[in-house]
Formats: C-alpha cells, structure tokens, sequence
C-alpha cells in the first residue's frame, strides 16, 4: 500500500527550537495549521486562504494542515484546541467568528503562535491580521464612474457588516471623483454564500437600471450575469476572468499568501511578535486583476489610482466626506483613521438603502 | 416598467424556479408510490457535480445532463435499496443521504472548482424568439426549462390518465391492496423513487449549467428542501407544484426589486418573503380537509414488506 | 440461490443490541476500504477517527458537549415523531430558544449578583414552543402541513437572527461586526468540571434522556402517544385527540429545541452570532430514528453522530483528508446503521430454488 503523505524535508530553523506539545507529532516537524469557515471547494473566502496557505507551505517547507467548514459556534474552539494539541506551531484561525474561541485556546498554549483574521482582539501570542479590500473597491468605484453610462452601480451585499459598509463606501467616493452624480443601488441577499442568489439579486440590479454590477459576495455568479448582458462587472477574492472573458474589468484579489510566508517563517525562526497587519495594495496583499475590457483612458486612470494608494497620494477616506443624507461626516481636512473605518456604521453620500439600526 | 425589464424580471424568474421544480415534479412522482425522500438536496448536488464534470470534459451538455440524471437516480438508487429492499426508515435515509450526498459531490467535484463551462444553449427561432415581450420568454430558453414543463405535463398525464399511474397511485394509497390485487409494489416504488432521484438529478444540472455555469461545493444552498415542501405546498397535485415553484421563485426575486425601493424595511424581514408567502398561501389552499386528504398518499413513508 | 428477507413472529431481543454492532462492523469495514483507496494508513487512520476523539485531552467531555443540544433535540422529537407529527423544523425552534434566552440576558445584562441562567432557561423553553406553536396551530387551524410551515419557519428564525445580530442587540462596543456582546458570568450555563467544557446543559440532556424515558414507559401519555403512532383509528376510538397530540408534539418538541439553543449560546458559544444554526435540528432528526425513537437509543445514537463529527475533526487534521470525506463517512455509518435494523424484524434466509419472488 501506498501511503501518499508528502514528506517534507525538515525546515532548518524549525528543528528542535521549542518543544513540542502534541504526542503524534515528530519532533523535527514544523507544522501550521489552519482554520477556514467555508469548504477550500467554495472558490472564494476560504479558497484563497487555502491558496496562501499552499504558497506558504512550498516556499517554506512546511507541513501544514487545515480543518474547513468550521461552524463559527461551539466547534472552533474543540478544533483549534486540537490543533494545538496535535502539535502545530503557528495556527490561522481565518475567519472572524473564530475571535473568542481563539483567543481562549490562546491563554492556554503560550507557547504556540496564534493569527486571527478580521478581527479585533489580541494577546502577547495572538495577533491579528486583514486586507485593506476596501482599496481595491475605491479603484472598482474610479473605473465603474468612468464607465457606466447609466452612471448607477449595482451593488451586491451580503450582510452590512462595517467591511461591506466601507468597501461601498470608498466604491462611491471613487466613482464620485469621476462622477459626481454617480450611485450605488445596493441589495443584501443575507446569504455568505450562495451562488444562486447572487445572480437573482444582479438581475434585479441590472433590471433597476444599474449597468454595472460590483459584488461583496464570492462567487462568479453575478459576473456571468453581467457578462450574458452584455455588461460590465467586477470580480472577487480570486481573478474571475474566466469565467467572464468579455464583462469582468478587474477583480480585487485576496492575496494571504506573502502574510502566511512571512509570519510562518517569523514563528520558525523565533522571531514571531503579536501584532495587527492591516495590509492593502502596497504590502502585497491586495492585488488588481489585469485591468480588462475598458477603454485606454479608463485603464490609464485606474493604474494611476492604484499607484496613488500605493504611494498614499490618494487617501481614500479624506473629507470633506458627506454622509447619505448630504449631511457632513468628514470635515475637509479631516481623515478617517483605522479605527472609524473598522468600525464604519454609516453610508456615504450617493448610496442608495438602508443600514439596519 | 418598461417591456424590456418585464421581459427580464420574468426570466429570472423562471430561473429561479425550473431547479425547483425538476426536483419538486420528481419528488411529488416518489411520493405518490409511498416514498418520501427527504435527500432531494443530496441527490441535487451529486447532479449539480456530475453534470458539470460530464460536459465540462466531454463539451457536450447533453451527455452532461444525462449524467446528473444519472447520478441522481444511482444516489436514488442507495436510498431504494436501504428503504424498499432493507425496510429502512425512510425519513432517517433521505437525511443520510443529503449528507452523504455532500461529502460525495465536493469529493467528486474538488478538482473543477474554479472552472468555468459555456452555458446551456437557449433556442433561438428565428422570428419567434424575436417577437417582443413573448419571443424571448416563450422561444428564447434552454432545454431543461422546457424540459422541466414537459415533465410536469407528462406526470399528469403518467398520474391521472394512465393505467401505469392509476397503479403507482394504487400502491402508495395501500400497497397491501395494490400487492393482494397482484401489482408488484416494490417494483414500482423502486421505479417512482429512481425517478425522482433522476429529476433531482436535473435540479442540479440546471443550476451547474445554466443558472450559475460553474460548480462549488454546497452551491444548491438548501433548495432541495425548498423542493420538497413544495411537495407539500402542492398538496401532491402537479399543477399546484407548477404555481409553488412559481410563486416562491418569483417572490425571492421580487424581494431583490423591494430592497432597492427603499422603503425602510430591513433586509432580513423582506427575505422572509417567500417562506412566509408560502406558509399563508398552503393555509388558504389547506382548509379544505377532505381534498387533501385524497391527495395524500396514504403510505407516504411506510415500508412494504410480502408477508407469507 | 438467493437471499430471503422472512419476519420473525417478534422482535429479536438479541438483534435490538447486535444490529448497530454488526452496523459499526461494517462502517469501520467500508471505512477501511476507503482509506485504502484514498492512500492513507487503513488503521491508522480508524484509529484516528473513532479512537483518538476519546483519547485526546478532553475528549469525552468533548463528545458529551457536542452531543447534549443534538440529544436534547431528538428526545423531543421523537416523542412527536411517535405520534406522526412532523415537525423537521427543530432547527428554527432551537434559534428562537436561544434568542429568547439572549433577550433575557441582554436585558439584565448588568445583573451580577443574580443568577440570570436561571430566567433564561423558560425563556429559550417558550421560545422554542412559540416557534413550535404555530405549526401546531397552522395544523390544528387550518389543516396545513408542519412539515413545510416548521420548515419555512426555520428560515424566518434564521433570518430574524441575523437582524437582530446586525440591528438593534449588536455589540456596541463590537466594531459593528454581527453579533450580540458576549454573555455575561452571571447568563451563563455553569460550568462544572473544571478544565472542560461541560455545563448545565450536558446534565439538562441526561435529565431530559431520562424523563422522556419515564414519560414514555410508564405514563399514560406515552401508551397514547405510541398508539396514536401505530393505530391512529384506535387512537381515535380510544378518545385520543390529534389535535392535542399535534400540540403536545410541537410544544415538546419545540421547547426541548429550545432549550438546546438556549444551552449553547450561555454554553460553550457564549453569544449570540449568526454561526448559531448549524443543522443540530436536522441531525436530531437522524438521531431520533437512529435511537429508534426512544430516549435511551436517543441517548446513544447522539453520543455516536457526535463522535462522527470528532472523528472527522481529527481526519482533517492527523490525516489531511478533506472535509468531504468525513461526511461520506458519516453517511456510510447511519446507512449501515439504519440498514441493519432490519434484523430486529426479520431474519434473512437461504432461499435455494429458483422460485419467483413472492
């Protein structure tokens, strides 16, 4: 009989550094592991973790380990105890209802390195980390303001939590820097995850009038839709342009994998510290699709954008900003800064619905 | 609003609701026998995975589509042997099979994730399809939605107008008397319960295929279940089943259009929407008792077994 | 030759007890197979699966908190299930609970001094039963099936949870993230062995296995209930109301659920969060059936999906397969576990001619 485990050469660093917990594991064997909401199947959220996670585990030689479609309740807590226990050094817990139960797993194994995404919680073995999405959304708003004749966006949501909240609301501020009467007509299908729905609510979107559709949803679904149109879109987490050769302009794409090599080998070599990482266009852990379909002067403007993100030329959440009722939210002058926007509760001006109270 | 937008609203909405009703149709024919199978949504998986593998490696749709009404009736198939051969609870089954049904569809399917594959073809007539309002709604669809009517319309002439279905109707009101009058019951119900599996089957394709071209896992997101109490809904009438899968797609796409009217009602209350529509249109049609009554397969879910 | 499937006059005694056996023979059989195909240690990896769960820190603890909800659930089912009441919508009925219960806590939440736990256990029982109320009204009212309104209901639950998580019980001090403050010491389930992660709840769930027990052997509602089951006519005659049968099922069923939600969020989830509903309802629904739709199979069958689920935890991580794998195993196991009652009520026999099948 074949037994298929890959065996890994024995990372250096790794080798005898701290002891190890777990019984099972071999004592040379530096192992991460890794825990996702979603299948690796989805292809979205959790399929780009996934995807970090393999870059990590060949450009580091380590053996890793995940655990998928963990409930974010009672469950997350046992599995990441496990993994503990199993012996793994470094552990992602890649999704925010993972806060608490690792937080608690984390008290009880100093030894062990924890990463929590999305989140705001941390401890002298826990940091966190997340992507500034909302860059690449500020990018999408510059494109869809210089290409929708409409001059409405459609705009998928699927539950108005503060990272949904302020992806739409850096769209609007981008498309209004081109389009000062541009709008987002937005609708929450109340759903993480289901493709199906995603493409009824993008019909009704386009139907409303809407000539582009942006998503804060994972599954190409909504594009197919554009595409079948005849329309434009926007992709998510991962480049979607197979699935839309004709409609997808650019995609915002999780990039996790830098993130995963640099704090993995960080906790191989000892050198690990607990921290936040809020990393956008510039760290490397947002990336643009190639910027497609769209004419020259749209593709100049959009490269131009990213390289002023990157720059920090462009500050994207800088007043005067004003908030859906045309009311002043931020003063000219005034910047948002990390906190307000992590915790943005409010729509800016030029969206259209409702937040729940 | 205006036609063009009419014409689209309408659509979606028969996208929206042919998953539904394949697998409802093949479910209410299952359920005529005698058997209830509560493992719609697995049987859907495996066919939404099996008819996206097939035509994605072989380019033809459909040899794709009869695969997944294939696969769906060899998960049947599990569930018949387990239920009508082994005497197996048949409530406790269908729900092992939903989950066995996951587990086997993201296995299969673990390799085409993140493929895209064409989308089923829609007729085109030349003229028809290019009538305004009507053309594109009555000519303009792909095969399984016309398919999806066909099905219907031959299980109520299968049911209520055929020798064949006038016994299959026999053995699920009493199998004891169906099988004293010499009608081989487990037979039929076998028959009844692999065409439901192959209907499910299709459920799947039309959503791998045609309403989201491309497989993820879990990706019916619970419309097996919306199925079966469709089922129910139709109180075992085809024709009702026809306006359940109608009315529910219709509702979930009208709630889309209600979010962006802006009236100030939460997202989440206009998404109850076609649960709670569903729920009060069964009670108005449900007050008639004696109807239902003669509707109901009186075996629904009980084991057969020859004694003597 | 052939098989024969041939009643027995009564049910085997010795097969009540020997049918799971040869069930979990043959799982740990198939299972092997599978491994083997897949490439991985076939004994090692059983042993992962169904022996490392047990023998891990924490391990029985373990499987008891995941079993309690599930256990609690399928005991109140199978009483209705008993009398043909379909009620697959325990999944909702156990949101409400838990949001009942929520409800409570949040509104003392600067009580400390008061054990709040305490007033929170009859709110996640009524809600429970409110949600398993109108299916029985539906029902008793206007003769509609709860087979679709408890199931329609369930997603009205989940959805009410999600606005209440994002509305109005959001955590303040939450960043705006979708989910109620975490519980305080006072609204939560005590915790009883230190070390682990057992709670009121887990001793709820015996307490529970062993009333309905009691209720169902030695009371009179248990002799309706199993009559009502096996001979409605006779039920009937005997003076039996549906009607009340109906409700008493669903309010059961519907506060028993309840309860399990209102255990899990002052339990090991501490807060209320959109994660809540992860199919405990429906799984109950095997467990019922596997349990043979009494209290103390109940009892067994839950320990049993609950070590299924461990197992599967640990396959993911000792053995690197893919979620997907350990639900095929988790199929294969309650197929086979289902399948193999059948030898309660029949034997199988040798049948050598060629004579058509009866």
């Amino acid at each position: 009989m074949l037994i298929k485990r890959r065996t890994f050469l024995k990372a250096g660093a790794a080798a005898g550094t701290l002891p190890l917990l777990g019984k099972t594991a071999a004592a040379d064997e530096f192992k991460a592991g890794y825990v996702y909401v979603g299948p690796i199947g989805d292809f979205g959220y959790s399929y780009q973790h996934d995807q970090g996670r393999l870059a990590a585990d060949k450009a580091l030689g380590v053996k890793s380990t995940y655990v998928e479609k963990v409930p974010e309740g009672a469950d997350a807590e046992r599995v990441i105890r496990s993994l503990a226990d199993d012996g793994h050094k470094i552990i992602f817990t890649t999704s925010f209802g993972f806060m608490d139960a690792t937080l608690k797993v984390a008290r009880d194994y100093p030894d062990i390195y924890f990463e929590h995404a999305t989140g705001y919680k941390r401890a002298d073995n826990m940091a966190t980390y997340n992507i500034r999405f909302y860059e690449g959304r500020y990018i999408q708003g510059v494109i869809a303001g210089m290409m929708s004749k409409a001059g409405v966006v459609g705009y998928i949501g699927s539950i108005p939590i503060p990272e949904v909240i302020m992806g739409m609301n850096a769209f609007i501020l981008g498309m209004r820097s081109v389009n000062p009467q541009g709008k987002i007509k937005q609708v929450f299908i109340n759903s993480w995850y289901d493709p199906g729905k995603e493409a009824d609510a993008a019909k009704a979107l386009l139907d409303q009038g809407a000539d582009i559709v942006a998503q804060h949803t994972d599954s190409p679904a909504p594009l197919q839709v554009a595409a079948e149109r005849g329309l434009k879109g926007f992709g998510q987490a991962s480049d979607m342009i197979k699935f839309a050769p004709n409609a997808q302009l650019t995609s915002s794409i999780d990039q996790w994998d830098n993130y995963y090599i640099d704090r993995t080998k960080a906790a191989m070599d000892g050198t690990w510290k607990t921290g936040d990482t809020w990393g956008g266009l510039k760290a490397g852990m947002l990336k643009m699709a190639n910027y497609a379909n769209m004419p020259d002067d749209v593709r100049k403007a959009a490269i131009a954008t990213e390289q002023g993100i990157r720059d920090g030329k462009i500050v994207i959440f800088k007043g005067p900003i004003n908030a859906q009722d045309g009311s002043a939210k931020v003063a000219a002058g005034q910047t948002l800064n990390d906190g307000d926007i992590a915790s943005m509760n409010w729509l800016a001006e030029g969206v259209e619905g409702d937040l729940p109270k | 609003m205006d036609s063009a937008v009419f014409v689209s609203v309408i659509l979606s909405v028969i996208s929206a609701a042919t998953p539904l009703l394949l697998a409802a149709t093949g479910e209410l024919v299952a359920e005529k026998s005698g058997v209830l199978n509560l493992g719609v949504e697995g049987m859907m998986l495996v066919g939404a995975v099996v008819g996206f593998a097939v035509t994605l490696t072989t380019g033809s749709a459909f040899l794709g589509i009869v695969a997944a009404a294939f696969g769906g009736a060899l998960m049947a198939l599990i569930f018949s042997v387990l239920t009508l051969t082994l005497l197996a609870n048949q409530v406790a089954t269908g729900l092992a099979l939903t989950i066995f049904g996951i587990g086997l569809a993201a296995m299969m399917g673990a390799s085409f994730v993140g493929q895209p594959v064409d989308k089923l073809p829609s007729l085109y007539l030349p003229l028809l399809t290019d009538l305004p309002i009507v053309g594109r709604i009555l000519f303009g669809q792909d095969g399984l939605v016309y398919f999806s009517f066909v099905a219907l319309g031959g299980t109520i002439w299968f049911l209520f107008h055929s020798h064949a279905g006038l016994v299959l109707r026999a053995v699920g009101d009493s199998h004891d008397a169906a099988h004293a009058i010499g009608y081989p019951v487990i037979a039929i119900r076998y028959g009844a319960a692999l065409f439901g599996g192959a209907m499910s089957g299709l459920g799947g394709a039309y959503l791998s295929l045609s309403y989201t071209p491309m497989w993820a896992e879990d990706m019916t997101a619970g419309r097996g279940w919306i199925a079966l109490a469709l089922v129910v809904f139709a109180t075992w009438r085809p024709l009702r089943l026809l306006l359940g899968a109608y009315l529910f797609g219709g509702i979930t796409i009208l709630q889309f259009h209600v979010q962006t009217m802006g009236l100030g009602i939460p997202a989440q209350f206009v998404s109850m929407l076609p649960y709670l529509a569903t729920i009060v249109v069964l009670v108005v049609i449900s007050t008639d008792r004696s109807k239902i009554r003669l509707n109901a397969p009186a075996c629904l879910g009980r084991a057969f077994h020859v004694t003597g | 030759m052939r098989l024969e499937i041939v009643p027995r006059g009564e049910r085997s005694r010795l097969w009540a007890y020997g049918s799971p056996i040869l069930a979990i023979a043959l799982t740990l059989l198939t299972t092997l197979m599978i491994f083997a195909v897949l490439g991985k240690d076939p004994l090692e990896s059983l042993r992962v699966m169904w022996i490392d769960p047990l023998t891990a820190r924490r391990g029985i603890s373990e499987l008891f908190v995941k079993g309690a909800p599930i256990i609690m659930i399928a005991v109140g089912l199978s009483l209705g299930f008993r009398a043909n009441v379909w009620n697959i919508g325990a999944e909702g009925q156990y949101v409400m609970g838990a949001i009942f219960a929520t409800g409570v806590a949040l509104y003392f939440y600067d009580v400390e001094t008061f054990p709040v736990w305490v007033l929170m256990i009859p709110a996640g029982i009524l809600g429970g039963m409110v949600w398993g109320a109108i299916p029985a009204f539906l029902k008793t009212q206007f003769n509609a099936s709860e087979i679709l309104t408890s199931l329609m209901l369930t997603y009205v639950a989940n959805l009410a949870l999600l606005y209440l998580v994002v509305g109005p019980w959001k955590d303040p001090e939450g960043y705006g993230f979708p989910q109620t403050r975490l519980l305080t010491a006072a609204a939560s389930s005590p915790h009883l062995i230190p070390g682990t992660r057992i709670h009121l709840g887990v001793v709820a769930a015996v307490i529970i296995v062993i009333l309905g027990w009691f209720l169902l052997s030695k009371s009179l509602l248990g002799f309706k209930l199993k009559v009502a089951g096996q001979a409605p006519r006779a039920a009937a005659y005997a003076g039996f109301s549906t009607k009340s049968l109906t409700w008493l099922s669903l309010l059961v069923g519907g506060g028993l659920s309840g309860l399990a939600g209102m255990f899990e969020v002052a339990g090991p989830i501490g807060q209320l969060t959109p994660a809540l509903p992860t199919g405990y309802g429906f799984t109950a629904i095997i467990v019922a059936f596997l349990g043979r739709l009494h209290p103390v199979g109940v009892f067994f069958g839950g320990l049993v999906l609950a070590l299924s689920y461990l197992g599967g935890e640990k396959a993911q991580i000792a053995l690197g397969l893919p979620a997907a794998v350990t639900k095929i195993n988790q199929g294969i196991l309650l197929f086979y576990l289902l399948g193999c009652d059948l030898l309660i009520r029949y034997r199988l026999r040798v049948v050598p001619s060629k004579r058509r099948a009866a």
